[in-house]
């Protein structure tokens, strides 16, 4: 199973902000945190977080500073704001509702089938 | 393969790698190095996992994306890069170092301040520029050139018999600018006052090259960077124009009278300065902004082309004959700059590669009209010119008109035969820059005989 874009895209934001709430990080640090929560359902491009983080940087929910990794190469990390931490609260009660609405929906439907017919969530099907 | 082949091989493979994305726009160098570090952490854990550096390598690219797809993303989260932005003097970020561009910027504003001291200095003598127009407008040239040389110089680091070469130039010029006795409001002092800038910008030219003047890119270059520069110029001069009005208007609010200090300092001050800062400019933004010249050549070849084709028409339809009136000669002289003008700076942004198009027609079209006009002009003046007299103006006016008019006819024939196919672009190319040195002659033989020649009148 992949996500969807569309879904990806919006998920990107509470994501990368949770994780850096747990602590700062850099982008290939961030990006393999994703890829182990989701257990490889969430893929991103690689190169695709980047714009991401810039953007939160831009709208100050993160802030950027270059230091010197123990790799001896200059490396760029990503530390939650405040602003940030309030966006993150806000983000979670919004999926929380989207998804306390689905879990309620799931009860009444049947079950997505393998193929993914269901369109609920902005899951599309991808064509292989 | 040994370890050390194989590393050097991927560095190799990460700096083209990292040239490939800086030629992006939309990626500037502080995302290049982010986007680097993660590549070659990727790089890393791939080959802890087993895989040889090169297979790393390919996986990591891979996995950080289509590069298109990427830049557009970084595109659209920072759109203001797509307008490109002259970072004048450069913050210096990771990875660039802005010291080059302070430098630049440094000498270039030094030279510029020195440009509008020199410009004072012969007051000092009691050389005022109401009282001695004369001797300001036959040296002005000399108060700018030298030091936008010498900016050239410094930047090409040009060498002991260049810069020898370069300063006996200029030592010539202003002997010949100040050791004849001009008539005060003559026609020899205004031709000199005309000529003198021509003759001289071939020396900027050399020093701009940079020793790349025997060769026609570097020739070419100089003709974009003057496009570039009269462009600069005249967008400087506007402000300066804005600046002015300003100060006056708010003078006057508190009734000070602040224009008597325009016309012996800032006019005179600025204008000299402003070359050398649009000079400068035109180097730093070289590669970052689009070229202007060639983007007003193609909106006005069109429109000269058919301006003279009407104008050609209507002779013809009408049957009237050239009105030989005192200046028309200089009128046609300027109609034939203007077509060079486009002619050249369309040379100058053409990619020599591209098969003929319809814009290459056009420009056949724009010469050949141009030449037909001026040949009926010249048919007019020639009829007369006995009936006239030579005086030293329309002398300078023919000898401009030959000089134009061998360059447009040869140009002609290479255009024709480059849109049949015969002729390879760069030959045309090569014809205007080699050209380059015999407006530089024309200007100063007339700089240095036509004085004599006609007794300084």
């Amino acid at each position: 199973m992949e996500i969807g874009k569309d879904l990806t895209a919006a998920a990107a934001t509470p994501i990368v902000l949770a994780i850096l709430a747990e602590g700062d990080s850099y982008g290939y640090a961030i990006l393999q945190r994703v890829r182990e929560l989701s257990g490889g359902h969430l893929e991103w491009t690689d190169g695709m977080l980047y714009p991401v983080l810039h953007r939160l940087e831009r709208l100050e929910l993160v802030e950027a500073r270059w230091e010197v990794a123990e790799s001896g190469r200059r490396r760029r990390y990503y530390r939650i704001t405040a602003r940030g931490r309030a966006r993150l609260a806000e983000e979670h009660r919004q999926w929380q509702a989207v998804d306390d609405t689905l879990r309620t929906l799931w009860r009444t439907v049947s079950p997505p089938d393998s193929a993914g017919r269901s369109r609920a969530g902005g899951l599309r099907p991808r064509r292989a | 393969m040994t370890t050390r082949n194989g590393a050097t091989s991927l560095e190799g493979q990460i700096s083209q790698w990292r040239e490939y994305l800086r030629r992006r726009q939309a990626l500037q160098p502080v995302d290049v190095a982010e986007l680097e570090d993660h590549l070659r952490e990727q790089v890393a854990s791939l080959t802890d996992a087993g895989l040889t550096e090169d297979e790393a390598f390919l996986v990591a690219v891979k996995r950080m994306g289509e590069l298109d797809a990427l830049s557009r993303e970084f595109a659209r989260e920072h759109s203001e890069r797509l307008w490109k932005q002259l970072v004048v003097v450069a913050p210096s970020g990771p990875g660039e170092p802005g010291t080059q561009a302070h430098r630049d910027a440094a000498v270039a504003f030094g030279l510029a301040a020195a440009a509008a001291v020199a410009i004072k200095v012969p007051t000092l003598f009691g050389l005022h520029l109401d009282g001695d127009a004369g001797f300001y407008a036959r040296n002005l040239s000399l108060f700018v050139l030298p030091l936008l040389t010498a900016y050239f110089v410094w930047k090409r680091r040009l060498g002991g018999s260049t810069v020898v070469w370069l300063a006996l130039a200029f030592v010539a010029a202003a002997l010949f600018a100040n050791v004849y006795p001009f008539t005060e409001g003559g026609s020899t002092q205004a031709l000199t006052a005309l000529h003198l800038p021509i003759a001289l910008w071939l020396v900027v030219g050399v020093a701009y090259a940079g020793g790349r003047w025997s060769l026609v890119t570097g020739r070419m270059d100089f003709v974009r960077f003057s496009g570039e520069l009269a462009i600069y110029y005249v967008l400087i001069a506007l402000g300066g124009g804005v600046l002015m009005a300003f100060i006056a208007l708010i003078f006057q609010a508190i009734g000070v009278d602040a224009e008597p200090s325009f016309e012996t300092w800032l006019l005179p001050c600025g204008a000299v300065a402003a070359f050398i800062v649009a000079a400068w400019l035109v180097e730093a933004k070289q590669s970052v902004i689009e070229n202007m010249a060639p983007v007003l050549t193609r909106l006005f070849t069109p429109l000269f082309a058919a301006a003279l084709l009407v104008f050609l028409v209507t002779l013809v339809w009408t049957g009237r004959g050239v009105d030989v009136e005192r200046d028309v000669l200089i009128a046609f002289d300027l109609l034939l700059v203007v077509v060079l003008g486009l002619l050249l700076y369309s040379v100058s942004a053409r990619d020599p590669q591209a098969p003929p198009g319809v814009f290459d027609v056009l420009q056949v079209v724009l010469v050949v009209s141009a030449l037909l006009a001026d040949a009926v002009a010249l048919w007019a003046i020639g009829a007369r010119i006995t009936e006239f007299g030579f005086t030293p103006n329309r002398v300078a006016a023919l000898g401009e008109n030959i000089v134009l008019l061998v360059n447009l006819m040869w140009s002609a024939v290479l255009s024709v035969g480059f849109l049949r196919g015969r002729v390879p672009f760069t030959r045309l190319e090569k014809w205007q820059t080699d050209y380059l040195p015999v407006y530089a002659a024309w200007a100063a033989a007339v700089v240095v005989a036509f004085p004599p020649l006609f007794d300084f009148i």
